[in-house]
């Protein structure tokens, strides 16, 4: 497997955007929750293991530019439409997680013809009054691994890997990555998550897989069930053992329950 | 010197264990534990000591906007200033603001300000502030990443709005007015002065310099801590070619003023407690929504260590630290005179917002404060900027002539 990762013009020119690019076969592209994506990400090696794996980062994260005329929904669908049509691919087996899962149904509703293979893991996008989800914005950062994860202490040790506070550089990163970050996937999922894509389900006509952890206290599983009653065919694979960020816990379920889709 | 009488409104009744309770004095605050009834006497208790200083001679009322928020019970500053308008007739209406991007249609704000400026005769002050995270992001549902987008569509409509002679067509991005149309009109030409009420964010300088704006800081956290930031400013108002005039520049500080520096820790001490233990008691997860500060601003705030304070570090501060670090200003006059000389002085401001009344003082002890300040302090401060009286660009410019309410028909029937 050989991983690449390089910069990619898209609509014409209007954004250059990061790509990580690994692994041989039918080519997927991944597309990454709010919390962003990194290049050794183990997820990504998994996926690549089975499939020629393309992760473009969305502006505003990594070095990829562009956020600040990504203002809605529907400015992100085509963007990533873009992104695929810059990458050279005919439709590509779409797989996302979070705020990229809701990125992708957005895109499987709008365009039904482009996209016949779809993956959703934990996908943002829908509300339910019932299991309201919880407000991640104002999280305290060491309020986040017990959401986050099914195994806090794991969660917490994956999540501060390396990272020294105290040192003010090293903050100023922090923060300065994490708003760039948030203020672009805020203009998807502040203050609610729910962009209207509950009336657009119907549309959605792809082959679609939707994963979930058993203990996701994020969104929680129900939505799983709200995802497979909107979209015609969907098949619903639980994981056990595994909070929202089921992709760093069991990845290895994710690409199994993915295999579905070939 | 413009000395600017100012309120808050907090709720008097926050219960002695509030910090351990609650997490937060806005945003998730129950509002069980709002009283309409009690409510009804602390608006109009309120509304009498603005109208009060008004008599003792300060130059303006102010108000501002909150939401959800425990110890700013005014989501609707035009409301008081309305209110205000009928029962005063010489002081300005501070109205510290409108948060404009807020509004939907924001032409609503240029509509209320305009009625707000002919019904007072043109004692409007326009405050545009962009609103704190709490209040724009977490209370009202603004996305952070598009929130300054908005403020300035808002911001240009509203200046449109004033200037031009409708109807125009205005095509923003967020709104969309066929007939933009602004009845009425505000009686100062071509706008009222305006106030832009900021926290530090340096493109809020450029904004100000750029436009001949007031830049008024509204800090909690007292003269000593603002000095750098101010510096900043006026450096940038040089770099800017333009003049260093005070009154390109406001400050709000809380003061407490008694006979003597003793009575007024007697007096005063629970108060300014309550005001820093339990006002400022906020969710820091709720400080700053991701992408409410600009990149821009937060490089500028590690660059030159200015870092905001934590809001509610000063609640385990004493009264004498409290008064020493500049977090409030209190004493005898001539204590108090001293010190806000040096305020005035070292930040280079010509307004001052007085936060006389502090977190749960009950009205006599207001009363007494603003007395006292306006007496025996406020015209020893008068003259500090004296060369600059000339100066008319940021202050109001009422009509010469102007109507009195008349009384009301019950009472002229009997």
């Amino acid at each position: 497997m050989s991983a690449r990762s390089y910069l990619l013009d898209v609509a014409g020119s209007r954004r250059q955007i990061r790509v990580f690019e690994a692994g041989e076969g039918q080519p997927l592209v991944f597309l990454h929750g709010a919390g962003g994506l990194t290049e050794d990400s183990p997820f990504l090696a998994a996926l690549a293991r089975r499939w020629h794996v393309f992760a473009p980062l969305l502006p505003g994260y990594g070095d990829s530019d562009g956020a600040e005329s990504l203002r809605d929904m529907l400015a992100v669908t085509l963007h990533s439409f873009d992104v695929i049509d810059a990458l050279g691919l005919e439709r590509p087996m779409l797989v996302g997680h979070s705020m990229g899962g809701m990125i992708a149904a957005e895109m499987a509703a709008v365009a039904p013809r482009e996209v016949q293979r779809l993956g959703l893991i934990a996908p943002a996008g829908l509300w339910l009054d019932a299991h309201p989800v919880p407000d991640l914005f104002s999280k305290l950062p060491h309020e986040l691994p017990a959401l986050l994860f099914h195994d806090p202490e794991f969660g917490e040790r994956v999540m501060t890997a390396g990272a020294d506070f105290a040192d003010p550089k090293f903050l100023e990163a922090f923060i300065i990555r994490n708003t760039r970050q948030l203020a672009m996937a805020g203009k998807l999922l502040f203050p609610i998550p729910d962009r209207g894509l509950d009336e657009r389900l119907y549309r959605i006509r792809a082959k679609t897989v939707v994963v979930w952890g058993e203990s996701d206290r994020v969104i929680p599983p129900a939505y799983g069930d709200a995802f497979c009653r909107g979209i015609s065919g969907a098949e619903l694979i639980r994981v056990l053992e595994a909070g929202h960020m089921v992709i760093v816990e069991r990845p290895e379920a994710v690409v199994h329950a993915l295999i579905r889709l070939e | 010197m413009r000395f600017v009488w100012f309120n808050l409104m907090p709720w008097p009744d926050l219960p002695d264990d509030f910090r351990e309770k609650y997490r937060s004095v806005w945003v998730d605050i129950p509002s069980a534990l709002y009283d309409p009834v009690r409510g009804h006497e602390v608006y109009n208790t309120y509304l009498d000591q603005l109208e009060f200083a008004e008599t003792v001679g300060f130059d303006g009322l102010g108000v501002n906007e909150h939401h959800a928020n425990a110890y700013g019970l005014m989501p609707s500053p035009c409301l008081m200033a309305a209110a205000l308008a009928r029962r005063t007739s010489r002081a300005a209406l501070v109205v510290l603001g409108s948060s404009i991007a807020l509004y939907d249609p924001p032409i609503r704000v240029a509509e209320e300000f305009a009625m707000l400026d002919v019904i007072s005769g043109g004692r409007l002050v326009a405050g545009f502030p962009v609103g704190t995270s709490m209040d724009t992001n977490y209370a009202y549902g603004r996305v952070p990443g598009t929130l300054r987008e908005r403020y300035a569509e808002a911001h240009e409509l509203i200046r449109r709005a004033w200037a031009a002679d409708g109807p125009f067509v205005f095509n923003g991005r967020y709104t969309k007015l066929r007939y933009a149309n602004c009845w009425p009109k505000p009686v100062q030409k071509p706008y009222p002065p305006i106030f832009i009420p900021g926290g530090g964010s340096i493109e809020t300088w450029d904004f100000c310099i750029e436009n001949d704006y007031n830049y008024s800081y509204l800090s909690f956290f007292g003269y000593l801590r603002a000095r750098k930031l101010m510096e900043g400013y006026w450096q940038r108002v040089a770099e800017m070619g333009k003049d260093d005039s005070p009154y390109r520049a406001t400050f709000a500080q809380i003061i407490c003023v008694a006979e003597t520096d003793a009575e007024a820790e007697k007096l005063y001490g629970p108060h300014v407690s309550y005001f820093f233990n339990r006002c400022l008691h906020i969710y820091p997860g709720f400080v700053d929504a991701p992408g409410y500060r600009t990149i821009k601003t937060i490089q500028a705030e590690f660059l030159s260590q200015m870092a905001r304070p934590n809001i509610g570090q000063a609640a385990s501060l004493s009264w004498g630290e409290l008064n020493e670090r500049g977090y409030i200003v209190a004493g005898c006059p001539d204590t108090v005179r001293q010190r806000m000389e040096e305020l005035i002085r070292t930040l280079r401001v010509g307004n001052i917002i007085c936060g006389i009344h502090v977190g749960n003082m009950p009205p006599e002890k207001t009363r007494h404060s603003t007395e006292l300040f306006a007496r025996k302090v406020m015209p020893q401060l008068r003259g500090i900027w004296k060369d600059y009286e000339s100066d008319e660009r940021f202050w109001i410019h009422p009509l010469p002539k102007r109507v009195a309410p008349a009384p009301i028909a019950a009472e002229t029937v009997r």
